[in-house]
């Protein structure tokens, strides 16, 4: 279905650690990042993509528009998200990741504010994040067309008139021109994606130094 | 799950896009048109017929044999928001590794090409044309004067690239720590462990049969081989690929081998490969390429004085110099995380329209290429499919070995699960090693990268590459390094340096690769 993106505005990223930062050895292993929509209004969400950078679990809080006067809370709409199944060695690291709305462990109809947690529980990078952030919403659905009467409402038709002797049904020749015709169709629209094996260009191959660009 | 549909529909839409520009697609066009003739096809139900006839004609066995080809080679399409580059190689830094070696090995060529003052291309005139045509199939009497080419590297040259990779966010800290590699890659990749290859390899273990292990000698055949010879001609009678996949893991007969291998690759000779195989051959008629020197360089210092190998001279010859030729060759770069080198027509230097990959398949030969193709010279006699089946192992997996990527079956995890082994399972065997200066890694490089073809027995290298095709992976090489270590333990225990540990390791010609492979694996108390 069709999504469209959400302008959004991704706050820096606050290091949760106990204790002082600048006086503890170890570095941060939790990373909250903050995403605002400062001009649009509350939207249903669809999906959220992003580019991972060494992140190994990711946590998202949503903040949602109610319709009473109750001051709106955070709730927990995806929980522990492992991105890299081991998180000392690369795998996962770099990957793209979507992440869905029927993944979500809530209803995610009228987001006002996301909250990223991120966790990466190994001492071994220097730092972790994640890249590319992008909320999408719905996209409009397409537009409904009004059929005219007689075409969503056949009138039953009257029985036919005997059939000629020897002619074959029509619904049923109907029904095979069709399957001739989808099939010329397909054939038309598909188109091979050879590779011609010419190396040269018009017959010449004389060539100056290899580039390195 | 709506995810998994989609995935599925799309990776359903990528095989069939690339099986549309194929041999097969035509085939089975013709077919269908062929087929119209025939009583049982009737119009109305023009779609379903067809497809019945396909199944039991044994087109649909093809079929299914190409798509089951395909998905072996190609990754999973991913995330859309992904770029090309991240389909080549996931990992920033080793693209950018990758992209620094690839630089390094331009500019040795092209230093090559204005110190000895020959282009990197050049069309032959119509006399030599003629006489190459002639002596094609006796290329290795020719002695060309090859002393001023030198190959434009060696395993150990890219050896140390590979040591110095480096991960910019890794804690590479000076002072040895829980965080620093005791052996020489430092980059911290996913490799399986023990019982994690006792699963992968588990038609290996003690209770299945092994051809290597239970056809020796003192086994009677009814045991074990009479049966598993059966089962192999009944896979070739089938035509199924994936059943081949598997019955070759556990070794595959030596009369069976050569279609075994033909039918697992899916490569069938039809005559529009014997014309491609030919076309190819005008091309190597027509231009000569610096390339093919550095080839006959390979060819002579390696197979030709390799005891086994020798008798096949000429045949390399006929498949590496057509090999340079292919450009069907350069889609394999789609999914490798190396690019082909790019050049332009004399005097239309930067103009898109003249610009050409080179050599025309984008592989530049090292030291030790040849010995890819030897081995398979002993099953395949008729060169056009001799060369097919080296094209088919290239683009799935020996492209691996030379090439700098995060990939599980990548020459840089093969180096850091035989580290990991090692050091796991033999840890003294490691610390001593490391301590007299001769890194385990130093010596079964070039085992890996060669993908152990001029160092064992050939029937064994053919009983270990049959394991690699049924497993579709290359982590046997590591396992198998590893298990040689494993078996010279107490020689190298005794070593004092880097020379004497290469000695002791310098002939494998006399192991027997499958029993090494399961006690490592399976028998082993740890």
């Amino acid at each position: 279905m069709s999504r469209v993106s959400v302008p959004c505005h991704v706050k820096g990223t606050v290091a949760l650690q106990v204790g002082d930062v600048r006086t503890s050895q170890g570095r941060p292993g939790v990373l909250v990042i903050d995403v605002t929509f400062p001009s649009v209004a509350p939207f249903e969400l669809q999906e959220i993509t992003f580019k991972n950078y060494y992140t190994a679990f990711l946590t998202i809080r949503v903040r949602q528009h109610t319709s009473t006067h109750t001051p709106a809370k955070w709730v927990t709409c995806l929980r522990d998200y492992c991105l890299m199944p081991d998180p000392h060695s690369e795998e996962g690291a770099q990957e793209y990741v979507s992440l869905f709305k029927h993944q979500m462990l809530c209803d995610m109809a009228r987001v006002l504010e996301l909250r990223l947690i991120l966790r990466q529980p190994s001492p071994l990078w220097l730092s972790f994040t994640v890249e590319e952030l992008q909320i999408y919403q719905q996209g409009p659905k397409s537009p409904s067309m009004t059929f005219p009467k007689w075409l969503s409402h056949p009138v039953p038709c009257e029985q036919s008139a005997p059939l000629l002797e020897g002619l074959p049904e029509p619904s049923r020749v109907s029904s095979e021109v069709q399957q001739m015709w989808a099939l010329t169709e397909m054939i038309r629209a598909s188109h091979a994606s050879t590779r011609i094996g010419r190396f040269d260009v018009d017959g010449c191959y004389d060539l100056n130094l290899l580039s390195y660009t | 799950m709506l995810q998994e549909e989609s995935d599925l529909s799309l990776i359903i839409a990528q095989i069939v896009q690339k099986l549309k520009g194929s041999n097969l697609y035509a085939q089975l066009e013709r077919q269908a048109w062929a087929s119209l003739q025939r009583p049982e096809i009737k119009l109305e139900s023009l779609k379903e017929d067809i497809k019945e006839f396909f199944k039991i004609s044994g087109w649909e066995k093809k079929l299914q044999n190409a798509v089951y080809s395909e998905l072996s080679v190609f990754p999973l399409p991913s995330h859309p928001a992904a770029p090309p580059e991240h389909l080549k190689e996931p990992l920033v830094y080793m693209r950018k590794a990758q992209g620094s070696w690839e630089k390094r090995i331009l500019k040795s060529l092209n230093s090559m090409c204005t110190e000895l003052s020959i282009p990197l291309a050049r069309k032959r005139p119509v006399g030599e044309q003629k006489e190459l045509l002639n002596k094609w199939n006796e290329m290795g009497t020719d002695e060309p004067d090859l002393s001023l080419f030198r190959p434009v590297y060696a395993p150990k040259d890219f050896l140390e690239v590979l040591i110095n990779l480096r991960n910019p966010n890794y804690e590479n800290g000076d002072s040895l720590s829980f965080r620093t590699h005791l052996g020489l890659i430092q980059v911290p990749l996913k490799v399986k462990d023990i019982p994690e290859l006792k699963e992968f390899f588990v038609e290996l273990g003690l209770t299945t049969g092994q051809l290597g292990i239970d056809d020796s000698t003192q086994v009677p055949p009814e045991l074990f081989e009479n049966e598993h010879v059966r089962i192999g001609q009944k896979v070739l009678a089938e035509q199924d690929s994936a059943a081949a996949q598997q019955y070759i893991r556990q070794g595959s007969p030596t009369a069976l081998r050569a279609e075994l291998w033909a039918l697992i690759l899916n490569i069938s000779s039809q005559p529009e490969d014997i014309l491609y195989y030919e076309q190819l051959k005008t091309n190597v008629i027509q231009h000569d390429l610096l390339v093919d020197s550095l080839i006959y360089k390979d060819v002579k210092l390696t197979a030709s004085n390799d005891d086994y190998y020798f008798v096949f001279e000429d045949y390399l010859y006929q498949v590496l110099l057509c090999f340079s030729r292919d450009t069907s060759v350069l889609g394999h770069f789609a999914y490798s995380s190396a690019s082909p080198p790019k050049s332009y027509i004399r005097g239309k230097l930067g103009l898109e329209e003249y610009a050409v990959f080179y050599p025309p398949n984008g592989v530049i030969p090292f030291h030790g290429f040849s010995m890819y193709v030897a081995p398979l010279c002993f099953l395949y006699h008729e060169p056009s499919k001799l060369y097919q089946i080296f094209r088919e192992m290239y683009v799935r997996f020996f492209f691996r070995l030379h090439s700098i990527s995060s990939h599980p079956s990548g020459i840089v995890s093969l180096c850091l699960l035989f580290e990991t082994l090692l050091q796991t399972y033999l840890p003294q065997l490691f610390y001593h090693l490391r301590e007299i200066g001769a890194q385990p890694l130093r010596i079964s490089f070039k085992w890996m990268v060669r993908a152990f073809s001029g160092y064992l027995a050939t029937d064994q290298l053919l009983l270990l590459w049959d394991r690699i095709l049924g497993y579709n992976s290359l982590e046997i090489l590591a396992v198998l390094a590893a298990a040689v270590f494993a078996f010279r333990a107490v020689n190298l225990m005794e070593v004092t340096s880097l020379a004497a540990a290469e000695a002791v390791l310098a002939d494998l010609s006399t192991l027997k690769v499958m029993p090494l492979l399961q006690i490592f694996l399976f028998a082993t108390v740890t």
